[in-house]
């Protein structure tokens, strides 16, 4: 098979400038049919304007894609006709119903009235908003909303999905329930581009990963390279007062300790996994510790880019 | 989907939004219906038009011109409801004429505008407004202040695409000297002479005037411009205006994706 023909987009050297300042600094991105892959970097990173770039909402100052076979710069109509967008702020109508929204983008998108109602009914269903269908989107909570926008894409069955930090300031489970959905729609056959500030979702979700910051790409790996080049989950262990000294000690041995004296925690590299936190444990035993907590954490987003920007600069 | 449909679809879901939530049109409704009892009955006693004391007569159709002028807000501001609320960046984002938007919003727009001429006369006439002129007259009157809308309807496309936040606001502000120096209210033959030049000029007192003339209400006027010249004035003015406005409005669009 010739490498590319299944990639829903490809794009290479994406750059956008605000007065000379780049929001997007040369993204080369591909992603094959089907896949899920996250944009991951901090507010400011770029990840909005190459979402609204791809989406045709924004022209590049350079570069060029192919999204579903069109060219972005040429047929932004075709590009359009391929792709849904989920942008930053639930695009749906307040006064309208979920069903109405869903009705008027689908017809707005030339399906008929009778398949319109028909799409917007099993959507609802699907989307488990049948009990709200009728009710104004202004009464809906803020998981209900992203979820209703997330329906509205799929009304025309789109090759290639944006969804611009599509969890940002919802709750646990309106979380869970968007990420299913997420899922749930890669393996219908839709590509999904997913930027996220946190690297739980884009590791839960993605099969690919690419960070950026300051609009250029600071890494594109599987999450799971991606964490071994990042390196190893921490141990964070909080301790009683006047412990730290003592604990600091005995945890010498261990890799990447550190300790802070304003939390009171000292943290471990989890190099060898669980043996690593019994080891911990054991050593803060022997020297008549007793921790207040214990527990294993990613790497933070910050931890992240430090590491990856360190190793930019070496 | 083309234009016209995607138009038609839009202005259905203008429709749909004032079945929901009837309290928008009709503080809309309201708001006009509460200046033709403030001008004609509280103020209307004390306000002399030249040439007859028949003011209700001169203010219906002077109010229905004030009306169209205010209408060029709601347009600015549900067009800048929709881009804040992300709305157009996902119809710009769909594979649809981009001028199904206007279209859409001038649609529902002129509906409302339509609605707002209908109520007005309807008080108007339990004012003891009277037009004396054929239907078809009156019907051409009509048409001619939903031209001026159509102008003004561009007017407010280009402000809510180049104007942020407090510069709208300033539109707003701006809508009434515009409103008021203007032969809506008083006739220009009792301004001081400069705000009479100025009177005769604005667009709205073409309109008003011609409408007063088709209606054959007073038209407060003599001589001068608009004694001659209202019914081609009204006219002229909206294409004008429709002539500038148009193209910027299509150069803010495509200036969106910049
Ligand atoms: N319309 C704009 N004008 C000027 N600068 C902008 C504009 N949009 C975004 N930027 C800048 O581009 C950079 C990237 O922004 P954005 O893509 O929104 O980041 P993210 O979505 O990752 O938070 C930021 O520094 C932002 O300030
Ligand atoms: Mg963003």
């Amino acid at each position: 098979m010739v490498e590319g023909m299944t990639d829903v987009l490809d794009a290479v050297g994406l750059t956008k400038r605000y007065r000379g300042v780049p929001a997007l600094d040369g993204l080369d991105l591909t992603l094959p049919a089907g896949s899920i892959h996250g944009l991951l970097g901090p507010n400011g990173a770029g990840k909005s304007t190459a979402v609204r770039v791809l989406a045709t909402l924004l022209r590049p100052d350079a570069g060029r894609a192919t999204i579903a076979g069109h060219d972005l710069l040429t047929d932004a109509r075709g590009v359009r006709s391929a792709i849904g967008l989920v942008g930053q702020t639930a695009a749906v109508d307040e006064v309208l119903s979920g069903r109405q929204n869903l009705v008027l983008f689908a017809r707005l998108g030339g399906v008929s009235r009778g398949d319109a109602t028909r799409r917007a009914t099993e959507l609802l269903g699907r989307f488990d908003l049948e009990d709200a269908a009728d009710r104004s989107v202004s009464t809906y909570s803020g998981g209900m909303r992203r979820k209703l926008d997330i329906a509205v894409t799929l009304l025309r069955r789109p090759a290639l999905l944006f969804l611009d930090e599509p969890t940002t300031g919802l709750d646990p489970r309106a979380r869970a329930e968007v990420w299913s959905a997420v899922r749930r729609i890669a393996h219908d056959g839709t590509a999904v581009l997913l930027t996220t500030q946190y690297l739980d979702e884009a590791d839960h979700l993605a099969d690919r990963i690419t960070v950026l910051g300051a609009g250029r790409v600071l890494a594109s790996d599987a999450p799971d390279t991606l964490k071994r080049r990042l390196g190893p989950d921490r141990i964070v262990v909080t301790l009683p007062a006047g412990s730290l000294d003592t604990a600091e000690a005995a945890l010498e041995g261990f890799d990447g300790t550190s300790v802070d004296a304003e939390r009171s925690t000292a943290t471990v590299d989890a190099s060898g996994g669980p043996r690593t936190l019994l080891a911990v444990l054991a050593a803060l035993e022997r020297s008549g510790v007793t921790p207040e907590d214990v527990l294993l954490r990613r790497p933070t987003l910050d931890e992240v880019f430090l590491a990856l920007t360190d190793k930019e600069l070496r | 989907m083309n234009a016209l449909r995607s138009g038609g679809l839009l202005t259905q879901r203008e429709l749909l939004r004032w079945i929901r939530q009837p309290a928008t049109p009709l503080l809309n409704l309201v708001f006009s219906v509460m200046q033709l009892l403030i001008f004609g009955v509280l103020f209307g006693g004390s306000i002399v038009v030249p040439g007859g004391d028949d003011y209700i007569g001169y203010l219906v159709p002077g109010l229905l011109t004030l009306t169209v002028l205010f209408g060029l807000s709601s347009t600015q501001t549900a067009m800048t409801a929709d881009a804040t609320r992300g709305i157009t960046d996902r119809l710009r984002a769909m594979p649809m004429n981009s001028s199904g938007i206007v279209l859409g919003r001038g649609g529902a727009d002129l509906l409302m505008s339509a609605i707002e001429f209908a109520l007005l006369l309807a008080v108007g006439l339990l004012l003891g407004w009277r037009a004396s002129a054929s239907p078809a007259a009156i019907l051409l009157g009509l048409l001619l202040l939903l031209w001026l809308r159509f102008a003004l309807l561009w007017v407010g496309v280009f402000f809510a695409l180049t104007l942020k936040g407090p510069a709208q606001v300033a539109i707003g502000m701006v809508m009434w000297p515009v409103g008021f120096v203007s032969t809506v209210f008083v006739s220009p033959e009792r301004l001081p002479a400069g705000l009479a030049a100025v009177a005769e000029w604005n667009p709205l007192s073409a309109t008003a005037t011609a409408v007063r003339q088709l209606f054959g209400n007073p038209t407060g006027v003599s001589g001068g411009i608009l004694a001659e010249w209202a019914l081609p004035l009204a006219l002229l003015w909206p294409l004008a205006l429709t002539a500038v406005l148009l193209p910027l409005s299509a150069h803010a669009y495509r200036n969106l994706s910049r």
